[in-house]
């Protein structure tokens, strides 16, 4: 099989980078093992929340300047300010390019909802969730927040203890759908996506509605755990306008509805623009010949080689299994490319666990053109991007997203400068 | 890269993100079944402890294997399901499953009165009957049984022609391009040998067992299954002879079946163990072969089939037919039909097994099209009785196409 871009890894920074690609006509394949970790998006993308030091972040693009000078292995750092300002802004663009609409800006963070209520900086959210300016004050006075009654994944009081503390009146109406018992023959199975799959009954979501116009006298907003508009992404709004008052949702635990909805949409628009995605394949080998690989070897498709001008791995970090860790080592499993990790596993992680953990750090060496180096050689034909990357720590920093994007966005730019072109059949 | 761990089938490496319960297809219909997070993983845990913690409603899961697909931490969530059935379910089969599953007795007794039998299933009466006596629901339609095999065809008509192409491969035909649609094995001959390859049959070739392992006739399956690698073998290694298959569920269920829930092993020849369409894409690749089409207008759109997904290989037949000049091909988003072999025949599954299909139903209606195509028998009885539309096989396309 002939492309001009194999790309790893069928995730968030996967998905970004073959749709770029694609739209400037490139002949993409996304090979996938399973299902990404944007099944448990937030809502939200983060660029730039804290600096290593703790220090929070209000303006991404001035503190990248610190970040830069803190962090030599960074991801931004490799970058560099300039290019780091010239991708946020082709971010932003790019999503709404392909018909993704988000809120915020990299000038300035705003505040996204937990589904245990704090508030937290973030970059970019999705247009129906529930957002706000500052960390001081709700832009509601009142609030009612409408939760199906049994549902394992989200705590409404601890939401209304969090909104009451911002100066909001919040109320917890917990509702009950006839249909919804039908769920609890299997209680621990009541999750985000199977009352999703009830709610979206145009039947049900009648009935919740009616539900939400008789008991939300008085209240400023509606909120809803995100448990609803698996099938349909317009269903806040449906409910917005049978209400007649703002409708906004708060994430729940996972599995995410909106993360769901974000992959599928993204991997619509890839096959659209004709990337061929093969989900539930793993790369098993590749053939390497002068610093370059030639092509790589699957368990579904055995003799039948992936063959490209380019390679991308965009595997993810340990959840998407594309950093590995065993009791002594940690490594990439599927070029066995250089990873920087602590060689004394005492190192790797801090007792407390709310503490920046040592291994959340780990991740795949390359260069500053994110090439890969597998010993002391640069394979100058395969690209690394998105988590599976060295120097930067998602969860501390909340700079998940944002190197995930930014850094599909600059391989793809760089692959496209790169005029070699394939001769592609079948 | 490392795919084996602790347990053959990855059961520790659950990490409980229930993706796979999203996309479920019976999930997503069935409250009655709990899904394969809780029916697998969870429950195996479960099981390993105390047998009686099997849950019957396990049954209602129909071995589609999306689950394993969609799963980011490799767990083969379907084999559990499977395994757990095959060890703890205390439901002995029925008289129903018995005709459902054993399709090589069934077709043989039918066929030589295929325009009987063909009427009979299609009378109301009959249909009653089958409904009240044998819980086969009334609302199904049955697939149509030929007057003659296609083995009987192949040695009347096809064999004598076969020797004088200097490459040769096995055909596993299976139940039905042998019993209901010999069409199909025709078409398959005439395409390979516009290719310049020939066509045998293996020395003996068995139903592959699929029904019968899901109806709970163990033993059977494992003396069919290892009637067919005794052929297989001799045809792979013997004669260095690759098996090509048109039906992608027996072609799963030889190759990853056979070993993971019959415990036969097939790895000396599972890669020579291919659908056709695998074939002939690696041929054309490989060889500069062509084939020569006529230029003739045809609009299709591609159908998935679960086992199809989950073997990968959707893109060859895919492909192959992009290679036909006038085509227009649209490629139909990969979904359960519901059918899922026997499973949609029986009457406690009607209803399920038309809610999972009904998007993809919808779906065929709204497109302009010729035909439907897909690789699997199954999913075109489904598609054919749910829809108004005509469901072909990616290889009879072909063999219409040709010059």
């Amino acid at each position: 099989m002939k492309f001009d871009s194999v790309i790893i890894g069928g995730g968030l920074a996967g998905l970004v980078c073959g749709i770029k690609l694609s739209q400037q006509g490139h002949r993409c394949v996304i090979i996938s093992s399973g299902q990404s970790a944007l099944h448990f998006l937030s809502g939200s993308f983060d660029l730039l929340n804290r600096l290593p030091d703790g220090t929070p972040v209000d303006h991404p693009l001035t503190a990248v300047k610190e970040l830069i000078k803190m962090e030599p292995e960074h991801p931004y750092t490799k970058l560099g300010e300039i290019r780091f300002e010239e991708l946020v802004a082709e971010a932003e663009q790019f999503f709404s390019g392909i018909g993704i609409e988000l809120a915020g800006s990299a000038t300035r963070n705003h505040f996204r909802v937990t589904p245990m209520g704090t508030l937290k900086r973030t970059w970019l959210t999705l247009a129906d969730f529930v957002t706000c300016e500052n960390d001081i004050q709700l832009p509601w006075k009142q609030l009612t927040i409408f939760n199906p009654a049994g549902f394992l994944d989200f705590y409404p009081h601890f939401v209304a203890d969090e909104f009451r503390k911002l100066g909001a009146t919040c109320e917890v109406h917990e509702f009950n759908l006839p249909d919804l018992d039908i769920l609890r023959r299997n209680p621990s199975e009541l999750r985000s996506t199977n009352i999703a799959r009830i709610l979206d009954k145009p039947d049900n979501r009648e009935h919740l509605c009616r539900i939400l116009i008789r008991e939300s006298s008085g209240t400023d907003a509606i909120l809803l755990p995100a448990c609803l508009g698996l099938d349909q992404p317009d269903t806040v709004r449906i409910i917005e306008e049978r209400v007649g008052k703002p409708v906004y949702l708060i994430p729940t635990i996972p599995p995410s509805i909106a993360g769901i909805g974000m992959q599928q949409f993204l991997r619509n628009t890839f096959q659209k623009l004709g990337g061929v995605y093969m989900m539930g394949d793993h790369v098993m080998n590749a053939d390497i010949e002068n610093h370059r690989v030639k092509r790589v070897y699957s368990y579904n498709h055995g003799d039948i080689p992936f063959e490209a001008n380019h390679f991308v791995l965009a595997t993810g970090s340990y959840f998407s299994r594309g950093l590995t860790a065993t009791r002594d080592r940690v490594y990439e499993p599927v070029f066995n490319l250089n990873v920087s990790y602590l060689k004394e596993r005492q190192e790797w992680y801090t007792g407390n666990i709310f503490d920046a953990q040592a291994y959340q750090q780990f991740g795949v060496s390359t260069s500053l053109d994110f090439q890969a180096v597998t010993g002391d050689t640069l394979l100058s034909n395969l690209y690394v991007g998105g988590a599976i990357l060295e120097g930067f720590n998602p969860i501390k920093e909340g700079s998940g997203g944002g190197v995930s994007i930014l850094t599909a966005l600059d391989i793809a730019g760089k692959i496209l400068k790169d005029q070699s072109v394939w001769n592609c059949s079948i | 890269m490392e795919l084996q761990h602790l347990t053959n089938d990855n059961f520790e490496q659950c990490i409980k993100c229930t993706i796979c319960t999203v996309y479920c297809p019976v999930a997503a219909v069935n409250p009655d079944y709990p899904g394969p997070k809780q029916a697998g993983p969870d429950g195996e845990r479960l099981r390993l402890k105390k047998a009686n913690f099997y849950d019957e409603a396990l049954k209602y899961c129909i071995n589609c294997k999306r689950c394993e697909v969609a799963c980011p931490s490799n767990v083969r969530i379907g084999d559990i399901i499977q395994k757990a059935r095959i060890k703890y379910s205390r439901k002995k089969p029925s008289v129903r499953d018995f005709i459902l599953s054993h399709t090589d007795l069934v077709g043989t007794l039918a066929t030589p009165f295929a325009p009987v039998v063909n009427s009979m299933l299609g009378l109301k009466p009959v249909k009653r009957v089958l409904d009240l006596g044998f819980d086969i629901d009334h609302r199904r339609q049955f697939p149509r049984y030929s007057f003659q095999t296609f083995e009987r065809w192949y040695k009347k008509e096809a064999a004598s022609k076969q020797n004088q192409y200097n490459k040769q491969v096995s055909y596993f035909h299976g139940c039905y391009a042998n019993y209901n649609h010999p069409q199909l094995g025709r078409d398959l001959v005439k395409v390979m040998n516009a290719l310049g390859v020939g066509v045998q049959l293996l020395k003996k070739e068995k139903c592959c067992g699929v029904a019968l392992i899901s109806n709970g006739f163990l033993e059977q399956a494992k003396q069919q299954a290892q009637v067919n690698m005794r052929s297989i073998r001799e045809s792979v290694v013997n004669k260095q002879m690759p098996v090509i298959t048109t039906s992608s569920t027996c072609t799963f269920t030889i190759r990853d079946e056979y070993p993971h829930l019959l415990g036969i092993e097939t790895a000396d020849v599972r890669e020579q163990i291919e659908l056709a369409t695998r074939y002939i894409y690696r041929l054309l690749r490989e060889e500069k072969s062509a084939l020569k089409f006529n230029n003739e207008k045809i609009k299709i759109a591609y159908h998935t089939p679960c086992h199809m997904e989950k073997l990968g290989w959707g893109y060859y037949s895919i492909q192959l037919l992009r290679m036909i000049p006038n085509v227009e091909l649209k490629i139909l988003p990969s979904q359960c039909c519901g059918i899922a072999g026997t499973y949609g025949f029986k009457k406690e599954n009607y209803t399920t097994s038309q809610e999972i299909g009904i998007t993809l139903f919808s779906r065929i209606e709204e497109e302009d099209m010729d035909y439907v195509v897909t690789d699997c028998e199954t999913c075109k009885w489904q598609i054919e009785m749910s829809t108004s539309r005509i469901c072909e096989h990616p290889i009879s396309i072909l063999a219409q196409a040709l010059e």
